[in-house]
């Protein structure tokens, strides 16, 4: 069982999915704490995705029990989503809109009000160095800048967890470096949990306070930086997660993008 | 109501920013105007029909309608694609404001599109027999238009693939639009085709407009009212069913 003391804010118990009798994740326990920066490693297909949908109220578990801020996001989804800020894996920008607007647009969604609104707009779009270009349509920015216009955008309403699936993906390590600066400085000065997820060892190294590694759905190891290469032996994280994972290649699911060039299944099965 | 509101000023904003989707979604009602009206204008006249305009021009703004709104349920494919729909998904807003806001959405600039429709209509001979019975056209119109947009997001809801979106809607909307009574007056047909067209919730919207626009509408104005509202929420129900078990 996970620690459940006042300051967890993450608790997941025997989570499991299931895909047409393919197990995705199977029976995970870990917990958050409060205000703490935690890496979800593992390797392509491990279920590190599907979790994070799970957590976030995009999928509905098989079996075992999630509480978020306290909250079940089975039997309260809205107070769930109120916790949190996601920056997803695949762009989720509306790029006709411009920056403001998907600004506000998330504003409105999430009932922030509108002077409160505004005000953390600009202080966010700020803090990411966006304010200058708050005007221009975002099918205009770089990959980059579209990064951290997500990242602002997932904190406008104050959550106390960011969810961010692999947020430095394809980025320069200039821009990488500077996304994780950010992400450390809200993490100091709001206090935000965030719960990440990378493929890059050497930035959760780096980052992460605690880092869980699962892998063909199950949680391997959890622990410190140094307590996970203490456990393994291993000079670096990066030897760890190799040593526990294996160097075989996994296979990795197409993205949003890439199903709109592969042609899958012709219907979707409603409610999977 | 906040949720709805943002949600159906999207599409009007993106509408607005897409020059070429306005104009390009044109096209095709001004060439059915134009080479229909045009064309077959003196046969109808010659066989006692009156002026084939007049009676085209409402088909055609329902046809307008009918396409602009059926394919607004791509953009639901669109966002999916494009994760935009995990953003939404994840707000704290219940799946059926949602889709009340992308319809509506869709919906208004079906309306739009065949508003500018009806102007060119003028423009090539359409005579409305009373002007001051638009607002009421644009209550029908708004109906034919909820239905439609209702029907592609539904349908998005359940397929993945664009192409296969396209396919779909080109399959059911053809019959729509061909056994409405946009092109051809249905009266003179077989037996077995007015029946498909009595069951056909786009030949009580095509007969509202050309009773409103025209004169007196041959099935009535409440039994079109009656049939477009009941169709309309019947769909929109199936719709935010489907939207709420959507998962991405």
């Amino acid at each position: 069982m996970p620690d459940a003391d006042s300051s967890t804010i993450i608790s997941v118990t025997d989570l499991t999915k299931t895909f047409d009798g393919i197990t995705a994740v199977d029976h995970i326990t870990f917990s958050v704490k409060a205000g703490e920066i935690f890496a979800f490693l593992g390797p392509n297909g491990a279920g590190k995705s599907t979790t994070i949908k799970m957590l976030t109220t995009l999928l509905h578990p098989t079996g075992g029990t999630i509480s978020m801020g306290g909250h079940d996001p089975a039997d309260s989804p809205h107070k769930v989503r109120r916790t949190f800020g996601i920056v997803f894996q695949d762009p989720s920008l509306d790029e006709e809109l411009t920056a403001y607007e998907n600004m506000e647009y998330h504003g409105i969604l999430y009932n922030v009000q509108k002077d409160k609104r505004r005000q953390r707009t600009k202080e966010l779009l700020t803090i990411v160095e966006l304010w200058d270009r708050r005007d221009d349509l975002v099918k205009n920015f770089s990959g980059g800048m579209k990064r951290r216009l997500e990242i602002a955008r997932g904190l406008l309403h104050h959550p106390s967890i960011l969810f961010l699936d692999e947020p430095t993906l394809g980025l320069d390590p200039q821009t990488r470096n500077l996304i994780w600066n950010y992400i450390r400085e809200l993490n100091k000065s709001e206090g935000v949990t965030v719960f990440f997820t990378t493929h890059y060892m050497e930035e959760a190294e780096r980052v992460a306070e605690r880092i869980a590694i699962i892998d063909q759905g199950k949680i391997v190891i959890q622990g410190t930086p140094d307590e996970l290469k203490s456990r393994t032996k291993s000079a670096s994280l990066e030897d760890a997660f190799i040593g526990l994972t294996g160097r075989n290649i996994r296979t990795e699911e197409p993205s949003s993008l890439d199903r709109l060039r592969v042609r899958r299944k012709f219907f979707r099965k409603p409610g999977r | 109501m906040k949720a709805i509101y943002i949600l159906w000023f999207r599409q009007i904003k993106r509408y607005s920013r897409s020059k070429a989707r306005i104009i390009g979604s044109l096209g095709q009602p001004l060439l059915f105007l134009v080479a229909l009206g045009f064309g077959f204008g003196p046969i109808y006249t010659k066989a006692g029909g009156g002026n084939y305009i007049q009676f085209l021009a409402p088909g055609i703004i329902a046809m307008s309608i009918l396409f602009t709104a059926t394919f607004a349920g791509i953009e639901v494919l669109w966002d999916r694609q494009f994760g935009f729909l995990k953003e939404i998904l994840v707000a704290p807003v219940s799946r059926v404001e949602i889709m009340i806001g992308r319809t509506l959405g869709g919906a208004t600039v079906a309306v739009v599109q065949g508003v500018i429709v009806f102007c060119l209509s003028l423009i090539i001979g359409f005579h409305p027999t009373n002007l001051t019975l638009l607002p009421l056209a644009l209550l029908y119109m708004g109906l034919i238009a909820i239905m439609f947009t209702a029907l592609g997001t539904a349908i998005a809801c359940v397929i993945e693939d664009m192409q296969g979106f396209q396919l779909i809607i080109n399959f059911l909307i053809m019959p729509t639009f061909f056994l409405s009574g946009a092109l051809f007056p249905m009266e003179s047909l077989p037996k077995a085709v007015r029946f498909i067209a009595a069951i056909n919730p786009l030949a009580y919207g095509v007969d509202a407009l050309r009773g409103i626009l025209v004169h007196g509408a041959h099935l009535g104005l409440i039994t079109d009212f009656t049939v477009l509202t009941s169709a309309a929420v019947a769909i929109m129900v199936l719709g935010s069913y489907l939207f709420s078990r959507m998962q991405v």
